[in-house]
């Protein structure tokens, strides 16, 4: 790769090589709205090591994207306003770069995947066009090199007949090919950190498969740093090495994947497991969650999950809201009762 | 037999291409549902589940009679919809009703709640006097789960659960003995996915009521159905007991199918029988010959190519199979 970039890059002032590639402090984003103020991310905290996969589970609406979007500086304002926390990549803080220097970071060293490809690629440039844009802007390459380069890419990832290809609009391609699109758009400058924001969520299992193979494949070649962001449990438990699970803008527990699976501390968490259709509970009536989430701009006082919380006692109900209790070295949760929670399998 | 309540013949629908706009000529046709038999019996509830373009939809559009078939035959209750009338083939249709997927689009933005559930006695005015309309759609609330009072208020002012609540108790409205169920909890979170089911199993046993379940998702379907029903590009390639489909599938497509679904048990990781199969589905315009699947599958041989295998029962498992090569492969291991 070149490297001209990189030296620029080198230059950032704070920069640690040493540092975490991805480390989340803090994280506070509001949407300000007619209705109000919508407190999407209250206080999110996550870090990510180079090669390691940390999931953010959530359901519509936890504030997990607009993390991602934070992330990546792409946050919609207004309304969406970043208001406190820090976002460091290898020790700088990214929210206080000007937004020349984070144009730099964006792509080259954190890039991201979206939900749904068809709109998140252009319609009317060629694919091979909208990958060519990436190296002719950051790398400053000819229309020409860029295009040997984008053809390269699209090989990369698995498309047939890549040279064909590259002149192929979104539309003639694939619901799985173009999400293979996003993924070579998101490698291009071959990015130390990888946000995938539900990459497989508007795919078919069999494609699903397909794409969470060749993710993983990447990721173990480049030892790229990948943040995965689903509400699917069950792709989760195949790929994470650490979770992060989000409710009404927190983190409401994280852990190592086989201790959340084997042993949920946080109520929240449980009720999710417990809510997928297992075999040995066919004919038996699920397990749910009553009730509804929060609206945002309108968040209950002490832990946003009481109102649906079977373990919830008065302390619930007040603010603070619950801190994350240490449950084991390498575990938090957000819950005052979490022994409980655990120990009651 | 008399508890076969719905059952379809070599039920063909065929979706003309065509090609100008003065002298409009057909140049082929998508074919989305290419001959299927189907049997639905009382109470029970039949899952057929394919991945997108299969032809799930468009068999459930004919089933409840909002798309006619090119060909082929409906039985509701014995009854060949397509030989009565139309004043028949309308109050048969009372019988069969349908749950949407997507409860934001399915609800009209400008009808009250109780406008929408009390909409199909319009139609139907013989099943509810007028009188005691109001009061019969405040029972189906009740019988939803979601507060009688609400029935002036309008849909955007309940969440997706509850609108798909409501798009329940609609099909609820005429005492039906079918419910046909596409994809009725893809578009809604886990959590509230797992109270729609149960809502779902409480008024089958309350009611009586035969379901057809269709969705993508192989674990619900798992979870509710009897008997699943596996398509693949507008033909069934496997039929059984959900034990025989989950635990001894013998079509390629099947094993494939549910080997991609992931476990949610990080235990199982690296452990399972996984299939990646190649390539996307081919389009349902032109197909290919023979066995539909065997552009994408590892045991394709040259008869597969030739000979279209018949949906029928091949070997040990017991189940019928559209595979010349069906044989039992163990692909979802039960958690210890």
């Amino acid at each position: 790769m070149s490297t001209d970039v990189n030296v620029k890059l080198d230059a950032l002032p704070g920069l640690d090589p040493k540092a975490l590639p991805l480390q989340v402090k803090n994280l506070q984003v509001e949407f300000r709205t007619r209705n109000g103020i919508a407190h999407a991310v209250n206080g999110v905290s996550f870090d990510v090591r180079a090669g390691e996969t940390r999931a953010i589970l959530g359901e519509s609406g936890c504030g997990k994207s607009v993390t991602a979007q934070a992330i990546m500086g792409i946050l919609d304002s207004p309304p969406g306003f970043v208001t406190g926390g820090e976002i460091l990549y290898r020790g700088v803080d990214l929210l206080k770069l000007p937004e020349s220097e984070r144009r730099k970071v964006r792509a080259n060293r954190i890039a991201m995947i979206f939900q749904d490809a068809l709109s998140a690629l252009n319609p009317v440039f060629t694919v091979g066009f909208q990958l060519g844009e990436l190296f002719r802007k950051h790398r400053g390459m000819s229309r020409q090199d860029a295009k040997a380069r984008s053809v390269e890419l699209l090989d990369l990832v698995k498309i047939p007949a890549a040279k064909q290809r590259v002149n192929d609009y979104p539309h003639q391609f694939s619901g799985g090919m173009r999400q293979r699109v996003m993924i070579a758009m998101a490698l291009a400058l071959d990015p130390e950190v990888l946000i995938a924001d539900e990459p497989t969520t508007a795919l078919d299992v069999t494609v699903q498969a397909q794409i969470m193979a060749l993710l993983a494949e990447l990721q173990r070649e480049r030892n790229m740093a990948l943040v995965l962001i689903t509400h699917d449990m069950g792709v989760v438990a195949d790929v994470a090495d650490r979770i992060s699970v989000m409710y009404a803008g927190r983190v409401i527990e994280e852990a190592g994947v086989h201790e959340i699976y084997a042993s949920p501390a946080h109520p929240y968490t449980k009720g999710l497991l417990e809510s997928i259709p297992r075999l040995d509970l066919k004919g038996q009536e699920l397990s749910a969650i009553k009730g509804l989430p929060p609206a945002l701009t309108n968040i209950p006082p002490g832990c946003a999950f009481n109102p649906r919380c079977r373990y919830a006692q008065d302390v619930c109900k007040q603010d603070p809201a619950p801190a994350l209790f240490q449950v084991s070295p390498s575990r938090t949760a957000a819950c005052h009762f979490w022994k409980e929670v655990k120990g009651d399998e | 037999m008399s508890d076969v309540v719905l059952e379809t013949r070599d039920l063909v629908k065929h979706f003309p291409l065509t090609q100008g706009i003065v002298f409009k000529k057909q140049i082929g046709a998508v074919r989305a549902v290419d001959g299927v038999n189907l049997e639905l019996r009382r109470g029970e509830t039949l899952g057929i589940v394919g991945e997108s373009g299969c032809g799930k939809s468009t068999l459930a559009r004919m089933l409840v009679g909002l798309e006619t078939p090119t060909s082929g035959d409906l039985f509701v209750q014995g009854k060949n919809m397509s030989k009565v009338g139309a004043e028949e083939r309308r109050r048969g249709r009372r019988n069969i009703q349908l749950v949407m997927q997507d409860p934001y689009t399915s609800l009209n933005p400008r009808m009250t709640v109780g406008d929408i559930i009390g909409e199909p006695f319009e139609v139907h005015p013989d099943v509810v006097p007028k009188g005691s309309r109001r009061r019969k759609v405040q029972e189906l609330l009740e019988l939803v789960g979601l507060n009688p009072d609400h029935i002036n208020r309008y849909p955007h002012q309940f969440s997706g659960g509850q609108r798909q609540r409501i798009g329940i108790a609609r099909a609820l409205a005429l005492n039906p003995e079918i419910i046909l169920c596409d994809e009725p909890v893809s578009a809604l979170d886990v959590s509230i996915q797992a109270q729609v089911i149960n809502l779902l199993e409480k008024l089958q046993n309350e009611l009586g009521l035969s379901y057809v379940f269709i969705a993508h998702d192989l674990s619900v379907v798992r979870h509710i159905a009897d008997r699943v029903a596996v398509m693949y590009l507008g033909k069934i390639v496997e039929i059984g007991t959900e034990d025989e489909i989950y635990e001894s599938p013998t079509h390629p497509y099947t094993q494939a199918l549910l080997s991609a679904v992931p476990v949610p048990d990080p235990k199982l990781r690296g452990q399972r029988d996984q299939i990646v199969l190649v390539g996307d589905v081919p389009s349902p315009a032109n197909p290919p010959s023979g066995c539909r699947f065997r552009t994408r599958c590892w045991k394709a041989q040259d008869i597969c190519a030739e000979q279209e295998p018949l949906l029928q029962i091949r070997d040990k498992s017991g189940h019928p199979s559209a595979c010349h090569f069906a044989e039992v492969r163990d692909v979802v291991h039960a958690t210890e």
